[in-house]
This record gives C-alpha cells, structure tokens and sequence, in this order.
C-alpha cells in the first residue's frame, strides 16, 4: 500500500540518492540500486527462511517421495511405486482412522463455532467484568495438553468422577463410560476439543465483531428491526470474512487433530478414537514404516489442502 | 446506558409512558440474562482448573469420593514435596526452560528481521515467497514430521535439544504476524530515514523495531507459551530422560504413578502455572497477538 514511495525511488529518481554509492561508477543507478535493493531485502529474509526451508519446504516435497517407497530406519530407501497408496485402500485400521477423523471434524467445528461465536457476542455487549472473563475464556488454549487431558481423564472417570456424580445427581440412569467406553470416548475427546479451543476462536470473533459499524445497528434498529432480525441481517453479513478465517482455520486444526487425543485416550479404547495424524505416528515412529506412514500423510495433506481450496472457492462465489 | 437505573427511580419529571417502562424493563432483563451467561460459562471454563488445585491438595484417597470433597481437609501440601522427590522436575523445567527462552529470542529476531524484508523492502519474488510461508499455514505439521525425522536425524540432531529448537523457531507464524503489525507503521518515516541516510538495517534497527514493541511482546509470549507447552516434538525427538521437558516427563509421570492422583494434580498444577503467571500478567498481548494475525487473515 504505501510503498509507491519506494517504487518511485526504484525506477530512476531525479534527485542525488541517499543509499547510492558515490564516485564513477554511478552511471546506471537504476538498476544498480534495484539489485542492491534485491540483495537488501533477500539479507532480511534469509536468515529465516534458510531455516523454513529446510525444516518445512523440504520436508514437505520429500514426503511424497517417501510415501512412493519401502523404508525403515536401518535399510533405507527402496522404491515401490504406489504399492503404500494400494495397502491402504484394503487396510481397515486406515479406514477407521479416516473416518474418526471425519467424525472429530463434523461434530467437533460446528460446535466450537456456535460455542465461540456465543461466547463473542456475549463479550461484544457492554457488561462489567468482560476484560475478565474474556481472560478465563482464552486460559485452556494456552494450558498444557498433558495437563488438560489428564485432569479431564479424572473428571470423566465413570465411577466416581465428577462429572458422572453430577450425572446421576440429575437422575441419569446409566452414565456414559466417556474415555473408557468405545462408544462415548470420541464426544468425551470432543468435549474438551470444543472446551479448550473456543476462546482462541472467541478471540478472532470478537475482533471481527468489533469491525462492525455501529450505524447499522442503529439503522436497523431505526427500522424497527429486532435483535434476532439485527443479527441475521447486520452481524452475520458484516462478520462474513472472519467467519471464513475461523473456519478455515478451525478445519485444519480438526483435521489434524492428534495431541489431545494422543494424551487423553491413545487412540482407544479399541480404536474408538485412532485419527489420521495418530495413525501416521504410530506406523511411523512406533513401528519404524515410514514409507506407508509417509503415503497415509499424503492423504492427510490433500485432505487439508482441497478442503482449503474448496472452502476459498465458495468464499469467492459468495464474494462476487 | 441510563437503563442501569431502575424505571421507578427514574429522575426525570415526566411520566413515562408504558411503553417506555416496558422496554426499560427488557433490556434490564437482558442485562441480567447477560450476566448470568457469563457467571454461568466462566464457571464452566474454571471448573477443571479449580479441581486440579484442590485434588492436588488432597490425600490421595480423597480425590474421588462420594459426595465430592469440594474443601480439602486436611490441606495436604507435602504432595507438593514429594512430587520433586519421586519426578525428575528439576531437570525437566531446566529442559522446557532453556528451550523456551533460545527459541523464543531466535524466533522473534528472525521473524521480524523478515517480516521487513516482506514489508518495507521490494524486490522481485518478494510476493511470491510470502505467498510459500502464508501457503505452509495450511499443511499441517503432522503431514510431514516424518520426512523432517528423517532429515533431522541423519544431520544426527535427533535426542538433542537442538532439534525442538529447529523445529520450534522458524515458524511461519512469527513472520506473518510481525508482517501485519509492520503493515501498519506508515511508509513515510522510514522514508523519512532514508532520506536521512540510514540503511535499511539501521531502520530496522532503529525506528520499526521500537515501534512495534506491542507486536514484539505478543509473539515472545505466544512463542514462549507455545514451546512451553509443545509435548509432541519432544515426543518423537527426545529419547534419552534427562532431555525430557516438562510435558513430557508428566505424561511419563502419570504413566508411572496412574494412580496417585493427588500427586499427578499437583505436578499438572505446577506445569501449569508458570503460564498462568505470564498470561495474568501478559493477557493484553496475547489478544492483540491473536487479533492481529487473524483480522487480516
């Protein structure tokens, strides 16, 4: 945006130049200062990006010629064409992987976005006490893993746990086992998903919201618009950007998601809570296969990146 | 906001008509329900730190009873003894704390030395390169921890803390975000300096890095808390114990003792609370941290 300025300076200025070197050789400053500008602004960026490309680009491209061969630490490399990408299509603990991780995603980003967004127009009214609680809200995201899951494994514990006292103080009959049940570990893992990220999307809400004009509320209220009517047609328009950011965001991070789950249930009980990014570390680091491994993080990869590209599409649409 | 007051204090001589009271009295309600939704949910957001805290004040047998024991009685801070006794916490809290230090200082140096080549240089290729970093934010580190195992373990880094610190500094994050606020500091006084002879290095130096000290304290503390907190980097990189951090020593830890709970509480407490410290003390930065990276998205 305002660097116009500089481009002035860059295609042959009239005025002596302040960074020029003086003496003779000054015959073409123009392009002699544009190389010198390059090599300026590729001294800022390299020291930083000699460590991201070798510890993210590279890895990244190196991934897909991992998952095209048969690997373990000790024999090296052995190309196998697609032969990881047609073991996984027949392997049943790959599929049940995949569609836990689908199930984590479906249940888990709704939820956090209805939570936060409730959370941030909460936050968005003037009431005391907001600086507050907007503090509480944001403290489990940056708690440790290993500490949330650990005290949420005791809160869920069936017998005697907390939460399963309170249940059947309200009269439930037969409390969920949450994370020792197949049946009830993954909403136990989504529970504390949605609990620990929702005041991280709160956050980047409650800033969008605070972009809204305040005319248009007053207008639409001049118009006799009500408060569900002034949030359909006011807040959700104007919100629409951070809306999508959150989203894609909140995908990825579902997508990918493997700490939780790994500290809290390790992927059990059975494989009632086994996700795509636990699968690649199991077949990777636990059992030394890190070509098949590196073929099941090529699927992840793709997965993330269409579902990006989907969702910047339909963004766009809706834009024009 | 005169609505605080109620519509039969109201000091205003004419009468006021029904219609008025009653919409007095709506948004009264609705500041109350206000109210509630927030007592309600930041309960709800508390309960498990509270309950961390008083188990790990517990006698271990007392942590799960029925009816719940919400007052510890006796209040047992020996478990905050014994904890250093039976855990190796001293070498793993120099681990986490060594590591988090160097990597938030590389981190910061680094990114907002790029963050101005991106910003307030131009140059051909400069778009492209942020269009690679803000491109990376997609693909998710787990898709390609393996290759990067690969990598870091034949230079012969893997077991050493340099790996998580490898891993930790170079993020895209820390570019963008001091990328963002830089956007914000207007062209002309860095034009200004030019003028005046400066390099563009002595303008980094000199006038962006001074002005964007909020920026600065949002990413040393994000990055601080991030590497603090980081349980599977050190999960796959460090083998040997006495590398281990603080995470993941606990999570050995609860391993080893699953059913000394009060202890287990009492180490999770003590994980968590040099965070807890540095966010009271730090929250503002952390929001216009996370604001800042994410409005422009």
């Amino acid at each position: 945006m305002a660097t116009t300025a500089v481009d002035d300076r860059r295609s042959g200025p009239p005025g002596p130049l302040p960074d020029a070197p003086p003496g003779p050789r000054r015959r073409r400053p123009g392009s002699r200062l544009k190389r010198r500008n390059t090599l300026i602004g590729w001294s800022f960026i390299l020291p930083n990006f000699i460590g991201f490309a070798l510890l993210t680009l590279i890895p990244v491209v190196t991934l897909f010629y991992l998952s095209l061969t048969e690997w373990n630490v000790f024999g090296g490399a052995e190309w196998v064409g697609l032969d990881n990408f047609t073991r996984l299509v027949g392997d049943p603990s790959y599929r049940t992987a995949l569609w836990n991780t689908i199930y984590y995603s479906a249940v888990h980003i709704p939820a956090t976005l209805v939570a936060s967004l409730c959370l941030a127009l909460l936050l968005n009214r003037k009431l005391r006490g907001v600086a507050f609680f907007r503090t509480v809200a944001f403290f489990p995201y940056i708690t440790s893993i290993v500490a949330i899951a650990v005290v949420w494994n005791m809160l869920f514990s069936p017998e005697y746990g907390p939460i399963n006292q309170f249940l059947s103080f309200l009269g439930v009959e037969n409390p969920p086992g949450w994370t020792t049940s197949a049946d009830s570990s993954m909403p136990a893992v989504i529970i504390v998903g949605v609990w620990r990220e929702m005041g991280y999307y709160m956050l980047l809400l409650l800033a969008g919201l605070q972009t809204v004009p305040p005319e248009l509320y007053e207008a639409a209220r001049v118009d006799g618009a009500g408060a569900w009517s002034r949030f359909w047609n006011v807040t959700l328009p104007c919100l629409r950007p951070t809306m999508f950011f959150v989203t894609v965001i909140l995908t990825i991070n579902s997508l990918k998601v493997f700490d939780l789950i790994l500290v809290m249930t390790d992927g059990g009980p059975g494989q009632s809570t086994l996700v795509l990014s636990q699968f690649i570390y199991a077949k990777g680091f636990e059992e030394n296969q890190f070509g098949y491994a590196s073929a099941v993080a090529v699927t992840l990869f793709f997965l993330c990146i269409t579902v990006t590209i989907v969702q910047f599409l339909w963004n766009r649409r809706r834009d024009a | 906001m005169a609505a605080v007051s109620p519509p039969a204090a109201g000091a205003s001589a004419t009468p006021l008509r029904p219609a008025q009271v009653r919409a007095r009295w709506r948004r009264q309600a609705s500041r109350v329900a206000g109210y509630t939704a927030l007592a309600v949910a930041a309960a709800g957001i508390l309960l498990p730190f509270v309950w961390m805290v008083i188990s790990s004040l517990k006698e271990n047998n007392q942590v799960f009873t029925v009816p719940l024991q919400w007052i510890p009685d006796p209040f047992v801070w020996q478990n905050y003894v014994d904890i250093w006794a039976k855990s190796d916490m001293t070498t793993w809290i120099k681990n986490t704390l060594v590591l988090s230090v160097s990597v938030t200082f590389l981190q910061v140096l680094t990114g907002s030395f790029a963050a101005y080549g991106f910003s307030k240089m131009r140059f051909p290729g400069r778009d492209a390169l942020f269009l690679l970093y803000v491109a990376t934010i997609a693909v998710p580190w787990q898709a390609y921890m393996i290759p990067q195992f690969v990598m870091l373990s034949n230079v012969g880094l893997s077991n050493t803390l340099w790996s998580i610190l490898a891993l930790q500094t170079f993020s895209a994050f820390g570019v963008f975000l001091m990328k963002q606020y830089y956007e914000s500091i207007p062209e002309s006084l860095s034009e200004a300096a030019r003028i005046d002879g400066m390099s563009e290095y002595g303008i980094w130096r000199r006038i962006i890095l001074p002005l964007s000290t909020p920026a600065i304290a949002s990413l040393t503390l994000l990055t601080f808390v991030n590497t603090w907190n980081d349980y599977l980097g050190p999960l796959i990189y460090l083998r040997s114990p006495d590398l281990w951090t603080l995470q993941l020593g606990l999570q050995t830890f609860v391993g080893q003792y699953n059913a000394e709970h009060a202890l287990i509480m009492a180490g999770s407490v003590i994980s968590v609370l040099p965070i807890a410290v540095i966010f009271l003390f730090g929250q503002k930065f952390f929001v216009q941290g996370i604001a800042t990276a994410g409005v422009k998205g």
